[in-house]
């Protein structure tokens, strides 16, 4: 077994050492009758490096690459390019196989990468301070519920319709058994995100209001006049970004009120990979530090006056707090983290201004094309690089329609919001810098030829 | 003025109506450096051994309870930017918070200044 | 012959040492300082070409950032330059043995990178049709398969991203589990103190309170108190089997069957599945539900602090609860439970734990280990953990205290203290010699049952020849401290960085990068 390297010499030398006869007698404590006495029946033995790869590329095969197909799916994960280097970087022995970094002295490397990537955050989503990751958005963003919670001591919290709906289902989740009281809603076809909504909502109970920006359809709005609603009520705006790069381009939440802003990191540096791992951004204002969850990472100094970074206020966390914890996180998305702070290290201000006026100015184009499609009506006026059309039919069999002529042609609402008659006919459309005017031209035909 | 102990290593002085409250010199030297203080806030009603405040070092984070029953009136609001005042004067400027007594009987069950020494002694 | 060349390569060895003394630079040799990107980028540079975007009308809707957002940039060379220096202040299991007790930190195969890296696995939509992505479906049925199998259990909850997550599942499922027999009353789960502290932050955080279970002389759950604490009230257990003393619970069996008795479920905190895989089945001691951490068992790469995943196996008396989304096969098809698809059949759901469908890209890598070591060398991989620890544990209880020697064997991770050092020696002083000796230290302080606990963890994937120099480098720095050693009290001296100061980090928290005239302004 090439990953073992005992040989048969060496573990009977080792069991001499040891004052065992065999192996077994090292499993005294396990009951006889819960002991295997050879390997488990049924399930195949060990197998060369050739022979996995070759069954795991078959499996490969049997999926549609996102790279091999006019692709238009977003709603929570973006194909973005991601250079070359940053795979190179991340696959460095010392980045990939390294621990949690309990021991500062010997993990400089992965604590200055996560202060690098706290301070990166922070400014994108123009929060004071940010932590070294989440597991995901969706999980983010139940955590700032639960801070907003703690913080408030209320537990009313009002999502925006606008929130991802997964995003939504697992605060449900959670909600049923912490006593938070959720009020939700579905999105509408509307042009306008349901700020005004939320703001008639907000009253002494409200621990917190919840909103996408951009939201699941795209459309995004000022949150200024939702953040001094807030205030006024002492509830703490949570806004929730799915999709970063939009804020290369737009005014970032924290700018413009929110107390706490959480996102999903994906698309600067990770890539698709079918929904995991991915890398939750978690920001809030510096007065509400100690309430975060997660892993913090704090600037020092040495014995010798030198430099250096260290996990700090870990009396938050599970392994000192254990129960009276603010979050049960242990491990993260610090190689997630890792990705995303070299894809923004190589891209800049300059580089991430470019990409987000890149895909915005291919999404409106987009937008624009597949207006003219007979049957297709634009429902969202304003949008970053992602926005929703109203089709003349059903939205979600013409999706699987498309998807056998090889074309990713985007997600329907059917499929997030199965049996909402109001919503089936809504196509939420993703276009990024990969995105070719061919492929609009390649979806534009095919839309046309589906609702003829 | 008398000062009472806790064998949870609080002490707490009687001036008036009035009562400081504080961890002791022997608890600050256990937990090591203190590096954040959760004073409770004004008005909060503490029955005698509920969690009252935090008290966190690097690696622990302990709880401080009432001594006694009564209203918080003011935490230490030094604590704030400065929690190193615990480990440097914590029987003086390192207090944690003012509270009035809502039974003063129930101090008679605490230990004096001597006890207390005594039971830090045998621990 | 020719004149000797005076300037050949033989380099003159001068007596004076000169390591002491500072350099220009502040570098040594291969020791490389590097600065922030903050203090090297600027906003003006990139290492990203892109196309000049078309001038075209905003849709911003007026919401245009106009300010500057403050990210610099660098070129690709400068960017490779500074990650690949930053690199080289890690340590890492690629580097040497990294004997983190409870963690696991085996050799992490590269097989498993290229194959999670293949486009048809990395470069594919959670939300794609589910006819373009069968092959990801199978990934996940084919690694549920062996999970379940592995572990002698009904069934799999694929979907929690890491073990404080997958301990979350398993709560959940007990609550949920509870609450259908209208059994809401019962609020309390009892964790053993030597838990990790994920186990009593993760049931705080489904709404448990959580009560300690006494452990016995030996290290092990005390049985007859549990016994007498189990009622009404009680919800269940979660206990860590092998323990994190390192010790496998002879009692387990007996443990399951009077909380079953008693109406309450068992959760087995499964981060030490390495020392039993492949040849006990947690089924068969009775548990209801287990997480499986891959980024230990299976060896997907730690990577400095995750991604982890933390997969479910539970029992026929929960799988009913078991969360959204799965994948199941109908007539040769794959096809995902949602919320929408789970109908009367998994109506008992306790809903969904994150967005789209967990960690795809571990489990890649997890069915690729497991393929290559199949069910035999699965089972020689509990062996050789097994083994390994046991030896590590012989070689050094006679300069190490080891408060369970005495007891029998260990299972996959040796615990020692620092009973016995002399005054002003501890735990950490061991652990920061260590680095000095070119080792990660042990888990140090955890668990919490043993004072000054160091905790060894060696992993199957060392040689008898790295355990042998990690002995000696233990051996070495016990002795030095036995001996007074003042020099072990400042360890480590040769790392990239001496003792850090935690204190003043956590008393005025820096936790983002000022500009230098900001950061005074603030102060």
């Amino acid at each position: 077994m090439r990953y073992l390297p005992l040989t048969p010499n060496d573990r009977q030398a080792m069991l001499a050492a040891v004052g065992a006869a065999a192996i077994d007698d090292l499993f005294v404590d396990v009951p006889e009758a819960a002991r295997l006495s050879g390997p488990i029946a049924g399930l195949p033995l060990h197998a060369s490096e050739l022979a996995v790869e070759r069954h795991m590329t078959k499996l490969a095969a049997r999926n549609l690459s996102a790279g091999a197909a006019p692709f238009f799916i977003g709603c929570g994960a973006y194909k973005h390019h991601v250079p070359a280097s940053v795979d190179h970087i991340i696959q460095r022995g010392e980045f990939l196989t390294a621990y949690t970094p309990y021991q500062p002295e010997i993990a400089q490397g992965t604590l200055q990468v996560m202060f690098e990537f706290q301070t990166q955050v922070a400014r994108l989503l123009g929060t004071d301070v940010a932590n070294a990751s989440m597991y995901d958005g969706s999980t983010a963003c139940w955590e700032a519920i639960g801070m907003a919670r703690r913080i408030t001591k209320r537990a009313k919290a009002i999502l925006s319709g606008g929130l991802h709906p997964h995003y939504v289902s697992v605060a449900n989740t959670m909600a049923k058994y912490t006593g938070d009281q959720l009020v939700t809603a579905l999105p509408e076809l509307t042009a306008e995100p349901d700020t005004a909504r939320l703001i008639g909502m907000i009253d002494d109970e409200t621990s917190c209001v919840v909103v996408q920006y951009p939201d699941i359809l795209g459309r995004i709005g000022d949150l200024t006049e939702l953040a001094a609603a807030c205030q006024a009520k002492k509830a703490l705006l949570v806004a929730v970004v799915t999709e970063p790069v939009a804020l290369g381009a737009c005014r970032s939440p924290g700018e413009m009120g929110a107390d706490i802003v959480v996102g999903e990191g994906q698309s600067i540096g990770v890539g698709l990979q079918f929904g995991g791992p991915y890398v939750g951004l978690f920001g809030c204002k510096d007065k509400y530090v100690r309430q975060m969850p997660g892993r913090l990472c704090g600037e020092t100094q040495d014995a010798e006056g030198k430099r250096g970074f260290v996990l700090t206020l870990s009396t938050r966390e599970q392994h000192i707090r254990r129960e009276k914890a603010t979050s049960n996180i242990c491990t993260s998305s610090v190689l997630c983290a890792l990705a995303w702070s070299i894809h923004m290290t190589l891209l800049g201000e300059k580089g991430l201004r470019q990409l987000a006026a890149l895909n915005h100015a291919g999404a409106s184009a987009a937008a624009e094309r597949l207006a003219q499609v007979s049957g297709v009506e634009l429902v969202t006026p304003a949008f970053f690089n992602e926005f929703t059309l109203k089709l003349s039919k059903e939205a979600r069999p013409i999706v699987r329609e498309l998807a056998d002529k090889g074309i990713l042609a985007g997600v329907s609402l059917g499929r997030l919001y199965p049996g909402e008659d109001a919503l089936a006919n809504g196509l939420v459309v993703a276009v990024t810098e990969n995105t070719t005017a061919e492929d609009v031209e390649t979806l534009a035909s095919a839309l046309e030829e589906v609702l003829a | 003025m008398s000062r009472y102990f806790t064998e949870d290593h609080e002490w707490i002085d009687l001036d008036g109506e009035i009562a400081t409250v504080g961890i002791t010199d022997y608890a600050q030297s256990q937990l090591g450096d203190i590096v954040f203080v959760e004073v409770p806030e004004d008005g909060k009603q503490v029955a005698k051994g509920d969690d009252a405040a935090v008290v966190e070092s690097v690696k622990a984070a302990s709880d401080v309870y009432a001594p006694v029953s009564g209203t918080v009136i003011e935490g230490n609001p030094a604590l704030e930017g400065e929690p190193a005042l615990v480990n440097e004067d914590p029987e003086g400027d390192g207090w944690f918070f003012k509270m009035t007594l809502s039974d003063t009987s129930e101090l008679d069950s605490l230990m004096d200044e001597a006890a207390y020494a005594d039971f830090v002694s045998k621990l | 012959m020719s004149a000797i060349n005076q300037s050949g390569w033989r380099p003159e060895m001068t007596p004076e040492r000169r390591s002491n003394e500072a350099t220009f630079t502040g570098n040594r040799a291969l020791m490389l300082e590097e600065a922030l990107i903050f203090e090297i980028g600027s906003l003006d540079t990139t290492g990203v070409d892109f196309a000049e975007a078309p001038k075209a009308a905003s849709r911003l809707g007026g919401l245009e950032r106009h300010k500057d957002i403050g990210l610099p940039g660098l070129s690709e060379p400068e960017a490779v330059r500074h990650y690949t220096r930053l690199s080289r202040q890690n340590y890492a299991i690629d580097l040497g043995l990294f004997p983190l007790g409870s963690c696991t930190m085996k050799h992490n195969p590269r097989l498993n990178e290229r194959m999670a890296r293949l486009p048809g696995f990395a470069d594919v939509h959670p939300l794609q049709p589910v006819d373009t992505v069968q092959g990801a479906f199978e990934v996940i049925h084919q690694l549920a398969h062996w999970l379940v199998t592995l572990t002698g259990m009904h069934s799999v909850a694929m979907s929690p991203k890491a073990g404080a997550h997958g301990e979350l599942c398993g709560v959940l499922a007990i609550r949920a589990a509870l609450d259908a027999k209208g059994q809401q009353s019962r609020k309390v789960l009892l964790v053993p103190e030597s838990a990790h502290g994920t186990n009593p932050a993760t049931a705080a955080f489904a709404g448990f309170s959580v009560e300690d279970i006494p452990a016995t002389e030996a290290g092990r759950v005390d049985l007859e108190a549990l016994k007498a604490r189990l009622g009404p009230d009680v919800a269940g257990v979660m206990i860590t089997n092998p323990n994190t003393c390192g010790l496998f619970e002879p009692d387990m069996k007996a443990i399951s069957d009077a909380v079953h008795a008693a109406g309450g479920y068992v959760y087995c905190d499964g981060a030490n599945f390495n020392a039993i895989v492949g040849r006990v089945r947690p089924g068969d001691l009775g548990i209801d539900a287990m997480h499986i951490n891959l980024h230990k068992t299976f060896s997907t790469p730690h990577g400095g602090g995750g991604p982890g995943s933390g997969p479910v196996v539970l029992s026929a008396a929960l799988a009913p609860y078991a969360p959204l989304p799965f994948v199941e096969e109908q007539d040769g098809k794959f096809i995902l439970i949602e919320e929408e698809t789970a109908g009367e059949h998994h109506a008992d759901s306790f809903g969904r734990m994150v967005s789209f469908h967990g960690q795809m890209g571990m489990f890649t890598r997890a069915l690729t280990y497991i393929l290559s070591h199949g069910a035999d060398g699965l089972r020689q991989v509990a062996e050789d953990s097994v083994l390994n620890a046991n030896y590590v544990l012989r070689s050094l209880e006679d300069v190490l205290d080891a408060p369970f020697a005495n007891s029998g064997p260990c299972m996959h991770e040796a615990i020692f203290s620092d009973k016995g050092l002399p005054e002003g020696f501890s735990t950490l002083d061991i652990a920061k010699g260590l680095i000095d000796e070119g080792f990660h230290p042990m888990t140090v302080y955890f668990p919490l049952v043993v004072h000054g606990a160091m905790l060894v963890e060696p992993t199957e994937t060392e040689s008898k020849a790295a355990l042998d120099q990690f002995i000696g480098a233990c051996r070495s720095v016990a002795e030095r401290a036995k001996a007074g050693d003042a020099a072990l009290k400042s360890a480590p001296h040769f790392a990239p960085r001496r003792r850090l100061d935690e204190t003043q980090a956590a008393r005025k928290p820096v936790l983002v990068w000022k500009e230098p005239a900001q950061a005074e302004a603030a102060e």
